[in-house]
Parts: C-alpha cells; sequence; structure tokens
C-alpha cells in the first residue's frame, strides 16, 4: 500500500489496517512480559533486553516495507522479529535455547535470525549492524534489484565511529538504506545529552548528505506513514534516508539494571503517550474497536503466546554432538 | 615459461575471479586509479571499470563490514585491507559479524568473502606498519586463514577462496611482491594443506609466508654441513593441516618452527603445543621456535633485521636441536 493509497483506503480498509498495527504491538508487548515472568522463572537466561514502550516503530516501520526488503536489527529486536513476522513460537524457543530457535539455540535474545524474511540480526555489538546494512544494499544496488534494507539501531549507535563511516559510505554511493534510529533518550544508563554534543541525530545524518527527518516514535501511524514515503525515497534509487524515532523504553537497559539513573516521574510521563494506549483512544473515538473486539485480541494474543511457550517447553535441545556446527559451511558447493 | 611476480600472480588471480564470476568485485583503500597501496590491482579498473574496482573512503570498519554485507547478498567480494595493521580498525566486523554469523544463525547465513591484506616487516616501516598478527586471526574459529609463499599459491589461492563459502583472509607478505617464480599456468591450488618444499630426514623446519624462504635459505645452509632439513610450508594457517605436519615431525623426530609473529601466545606456540600433544614420544629434541624480538618492530634496518627471524638463527636452532651447537 502506498501512502496515496493508505490515504484514500476506505474506512473498513483503514479499520483493518489499524486494528493489525495494533494486533502487532499488543503481540510484542504481551510476548515481552511473558518474556519478564520466564526470565524470573529461569526459562530464559543471559541477556534481555526489553522493547516495551517502543513497539508503535516496530509494529509502523515493518507495515511500510515489503517482503524481499532486508532487516538489519539490534540486541533489542523482539519486537522487529514478531512484526517481520518470525513466527512467535520460533522466537520463544530461541529464548529457551531449543532446537526448533530462529538460530538453534545458538543466539539467544540478542541474536534472532531468520533468512525467510531476510532478518539479518540481532546485532549485539552497537552499530556493529550498520556496516552490514550498507553491504546488503551495496548487493542489491550492484545487482539492480529495486530492495531497501531497513537497519534499526538506538542512539547509543550514533556515538559509534561505524556510524559515521557508514552513514558517509551510504551517502557517497547512493546506496538504498533505510537508517532507522530508535532514539530512546538513553544508551544504556547514559542520558544522550550526556553523551552527544549534538542531540539531534536527523540533524547529524543530515551533515553526511542524507535525507533525514526526525518522527513521533510512539505514535505508529505516524511511523507508518514515515517510513513508507522513506522507503520509497529509497526505493526509487534517491540513496539513503534517515528516520530518527523519538521513543522511549520503560523498562530497564537489560534484566541486570537497576534503573538508577533516570526518575520514576520521567518513564510515568512518557507512559501517558503510551502508542498502543493512543491507538486504542483513537480506533475507538473512530468506532474502529470495541470493548469486545479488544477482548477477542487479547484473548488471541494470549492464546499465541501460550502455544509459544508450550511448544519451547516441549521442544528438544540440539544435540550437544552437533555443538561445532556451522562454525563452517557444511559444504564448499552450496553455491554452485 | 615465463617468470611472474609474486604481485602479478595477485593481480591475476584477481582479474581471472572477475572475469569468471561477476558476483566478484574488489574494494578498498586506493585499488582503483591508484593501483593499490602495492600496486597489485594496477590495471584491473581499466577492464572492469569503477563499480567492480571499487575506491573506498578510508573507513576500515565500514568497508570490510560492507564487504560482509554484499556476501550475504549474495556478491563474491574481495575486500583488500592495505596492512594487517590496519585491519585492526575493522577488528569488530572480522570477529564479530564475519567469524560469527554463520554459527548465531544456526547455519542460515554464510559469509562467502575474501579479506586480503598485507603482513610482514623488513621494509623499514617501522611499528604501524609491519607486524604479522596473522596468529592473532588464526584464534577465531569461523575464519580460514592462507598465507601464501610462492608465486602459484599467490595465484592459485584467490579462486578456490571464492569458492569457499566462510570468511577467507588471505595473508600476502609484503617483502615478497617483487620476488618472482615460475607460473604453471593458473591453476587453482587446493586452500586446505600444508605442503612440504624441501623434503629431508633430519629436521622438521615449519615456516609460512615470509618465513618460507628464511627456511629454506637455512635448510641449504645446513645441508653443506651434512644436515638433510625438511622444510614445511603452512600455507593454511586455520584450520591447520596437522596431519602434514605430524607426519613430517614423525619422521625427522625434530621440529623448528620459524614465525615473524611474536612468539608468546602465538601461531608458532599453537604448534608446538599440538606437535607435543600429539608427537610427543616421536620427539628426540625439544620443539624449538624463531620468532620475531618481543618489541615493535623498528625502523632503523639494523634493528628491524635483528628482530627479525634471520636464516643464521634457523640455523643455530636446527643445530642445537640436532646436539650439534658447538658448531
Amino acid at each position: 500500500m502506498t501512502t496515496a493509497d493508505l490515504a484514500a483506503a476506505a474506512p473498513t480498509d483503514r479499520a483493518e489496517h489499524h486494528y493489525e498495527l495494533l494486533r502487532q504491538m499488543l503481540r510484542i508487548r504481551r510476548f515481552e512480559e511473558r518474556c519478564v515472568q520466564l526470565y524470573s522463572a529461569t526459562k530464559i537466561r543471559g541477556f534481555l533486553h526489553l522493547y516495551i514502550g517502543e513497539e508503535a516503530v516496530a509494529a509502523g516501520a515493518m507495515a511500510a516495507l515489503t517482503p524481499a526488503d532486508a532487516i538489519v536489527s539490534t540486541y533489542r529486536e523482539h519486537g522487529h522479529a514478531l512484526a517481520r513476522g518470525i513466527a512467535m513460537h520460533s522466537v520463544m524457543a530461541e529464548m529457551y535455547g531449543k532446537a526448533t530457535g530462529c538460530s538453534r539455540g545458538r543466539g539467544g535474545s540478542m541474536h534472532l535470525f531468520d533468512a525467510a524474511t531476510r532478518f539479518y540480526g540481532g546485532n549485539a555489538i552497537v552499530g556493529g549492524g550498520l556496516p552490514l546494512a550498507v553491504g546488503l544494499a551495496l548487493a542489491d544496488q550492484m545487482a539492480d534489484r529495486p530492495v531497501v534494507t531497513a537497519c534499526f539501531f538506538g542512539d547509543g549507535a550514533v556515538a559509534e565511529g561505524e556510524f559515521h563511516e557508514c552513514l558517509n559510505l551510504a551517502a557517497l554511493w547512493h546506496l538504498p538504506v533505510l537508517f532507522c534510529c530508535e532514539n530512546n533518550l538513553y544508551a544504556m544508563g547514559t542520558r544522550i545529552d550526556r553523551a552527544h554534543a549534538v542531540t539531534n541525530l536527523a540533524a547529524r545524518a543530515a551533515a553526511y548528505g542524507l535525507s533525514a527527518v526526525d518522527v513521533d516514535g510512539m505514535d505508529v501511524l505516524a511511523v507508518e506513514t514515515q517510513t513508507r514515503a522513506a522507503a520509497e525515497f529509497v526505493r526509487a534509487g534517491h540513496g539513503p534516508y534517515f528516520l530518527e524515532f523519538r521513543t522511549y523504553r520503560y523498562r530497564a537497559h537489560s534484566m541486570y539494571d537497576p534503573d538508577r539513573y533516570r526518575e520514576k516521574a520521567e518513564i510515568a510521563q512518557w507512559q501517558q503517550h503510551d502508542p498502543i494506549d493512543a491507538l486504542v483512544r483513537r480506533m475507538r473515538g473512530d468506532a474502529e474497536l470495541d470493548d469486545d473486539a479488544l477482548a477477542r485480541l487479547d484473548a488471541e494474543i494470549a492464546a499465541e503466546i501460550d502455544a509459544a511457550v508450550q511448544a519451547a517447553e516441549e521442544a528438544p535441545l540440539e544435540p550437544i554432538e552437533d555443538l561445532t556446527r556451522f562454525v563452517y559451511a557444511e559444504s564448499r558447493s552450496h553455491d554452485g | 615459461m615465463a617468470d611472474t611476480t609474486y604481485r602479478e600472480a595477485i593481480r591475476e588471480a584477481i582479474r581471472e575471479a572477475m572475469r569468471r564470476d561477476e558476483r566478484v568485485f574488489l574494494m578498498g583503500e586506493d585499488v582503483g586509479p591508484y593501483g593499490g597501496a602495492f600496486g597489485v590491482s594496477l590495471g584491473l579498473l581499466e577492464e572492469f571499470g569503477p563499480e567492480r574496482i571499487r575506491d573506498t573512503p578510508l573507513s576500515e570498519s565500514a568497508f570490510v563490514g560492507a564487504g560482509i554485507g554484499a556476501a550475504l547478498g549474495g556478491m563474491r567480494p574481495i575486500v583488500e585491507v592495505m596492512t594487517v595493521n590496519f585491519s585492526l580498525l575493522a577488528l569488530d566486523q572480522i570477529i564479530n559479524n564475519a567469524a560469527t554469523l554463520l554459527h548465531m544463525s544456526g547455519g542460515q547465513f554464510a559469509v562467502p568473502l575474501v579479506i586480503r591484506m598485507t603482513t610482514g616487516a623488513g621494509r623499514q616501516l617501522a611499528a604501524q606498519h609491519s607486524h604479522s598478527l596473522e596468529g592473532w586471526y588464526a584464534h577465531i574459529p569461523g575464519l580460514r586463514i592462507l598465507a601464501p609463499a610462492t608465486v602459484a599459491d599467490a595465484r592459485g589461492m584467490l579462486w578456490p577462496a571464492l569458492r569457499c563459502p566462510d570468511p577467507v583472509l588471505i595473508f600476502e607478505y609484503g617483502g615478497l611482491y617483487n620476488a618472482s617464480g615460475e607460473l604453471d599456468g593458473g591453476a587453482a591450488v587446493d586452500i586446505d594443506t600444508a605442503a612440504v618444499r624441501r623434503p629431508g630426514s633430519d629436521v622438521t623446519i615449519i615456516g609460512y609466508g615470509g618465513t618460507l624462504s628464511t627456511s629454506l635459505t637455512a635448510a641449504d645452509r645446513l645441508a653443506d654441513d651434512g644436515i638433510d632439513a625438511e622444510v614445511v610450508d603452512l600455507r593454511t594457517l586455520r584450520p591447520l593441516d596437522d596431519a602434514t605436519l605430524l607426519d613430517s615431525v614423525r619422521r625427522t623426530h625434530r621440529a623448528v618452527i620459524v614465525d615473524e609473529g611474536w612468539r608468546s601466545g602465538s601461531l608458532s606456540a599453537e604448534i608446538s603445543a599440538r606437535i607435543t600433544e600429539q608427537a610427543f614420544y616421536d620427539l628426540d629434541a625439544p620443539v624449538a621456535r624463531v620468532c620475531s624480538a618481543e618489541v615493535p618492530i623498528p625502523y632503523a634496518r639494523h634493528m628491524e633485521q635483528a628482530a627479525l627471524p634471520q636464516p643464521a638463527g634457523v640455523v643455530a636452532a636446527v643445530r642445537a636441536a640436532l646436539g650439534r651447537s658447538d658448531g
């Protein structure tokens, strides 16, 4: 659906579309709320970085991309993975470290991968995914494929050298990269104004010659509209585009973070702009959603999560004989 | 049969690969009009154009990482990094991405990338252009590490490296670019095994890259003393070809490893350990090592040469292993 199509969509279609965006945001939030419980129950271990509060970015941005597009993500990627279409049971099984996980238990929460949806991880080095995105886009450009590589990263990555190298390279070579910066104001515990002399990140991207805008990352419709427009620009061969999504994570950086560096009032203030509440209010106001429909949606998502948890519980572990598989390719001739 | 230089052999290998497979392209600093920092890619821009002979900004992490991404995206990139010292600016991409993606993705995403870089000292380039850090890379599961020491390997290793679905790092020894040798066509060589470059029965001298010639020179001198040294060229630093090494040591009962890397925590230490672990009872003498002095490589010629493995040092180590250290 193009931006124009969206604006012209019949009311019913629009309602269905909003319902789908709501569904994706709720799936992410409820999935992660369950993950917290499972973490406390020691079913999930390692690092667990929650996306709660930022769901509008994943849901809105993924709705604007096509299956042929590529995604490069970060260690806070459950939302990206689910909204992109990786099956929830596959993501949950990965959190459990099971053989049926999307990375066969070798990645965990931070390293979700899925070839079928062109989801290239799950990168836990801040800024480390940006060069991959530049290279994926280079391959598409050289092969003349009208494909966008959407690269997600946070405000913390803007401090890394790779950010600056990659924005320059993408702009220099007019590469089809959609840089999606999720500015949630904190790099772990360091607030953006304690780490950056210039905190307007879109302005810094513009300095490298990229088209760049900032977007209300708490408004899923704004995210989708802006991402769609940016993706069209990139797909048309006009070069890379930079979107700064202004958003906020409600939870601590990870399960290990005591969250000492910010005031509770600040979190509460952002929760006033909760992206799920905002869309629900809007849909109710436009008579696109009633209590029954919302209850049905909640029940449907709860059932999906229950099924994913049960499947993960029952799934086999990767056999230990396979420990060293996938260090090197198993066939030299796989690519012909 | 005409002589070819090591530099020309690599250039011809790149040319052949680009003619055979349109997914192959070369990317790096000054590989285009400049012709490459060491002249390897001279003339390739004219044949293949700027899309496939692609100059990059001085952004090692970005362009090495872009090579990884392009490989994920179906291309077969050759990324040139000027020297191994500069590759440290791309270490994150090489180790955290190239080496891990296949495993971390449960086998979904292979990285068929070749990274070429220059290694080694001997040209008075001092401590930021002269180090031999290939042993560090050989520590990393997921990478394949090649070290061509001959013109034939310089010519023949690239195509199989590009055909390999794994990331392959090729370490070109800087002091060899002008070395010449006979080249019998352009046949691809295997990239899995070590090679016996000189058969012998009294001792196994193990070298690679730049230290192959050091080892062969030493073997010639030892022959004058009636010592028959076998010289093994590692060729592949990871995975190491234990079988060829151990077969040789089991025959000669003595091993001397010659490595331009430092000895502490090194490739030479690894090889020594493997020999000790697997052929201890075949040894007639402790495994010996001839490595670079543990200093950053200095500029002044006399100091630089004193820091590097020399044939005289190899001869002395062999003689000691044979109990002839009194000369």
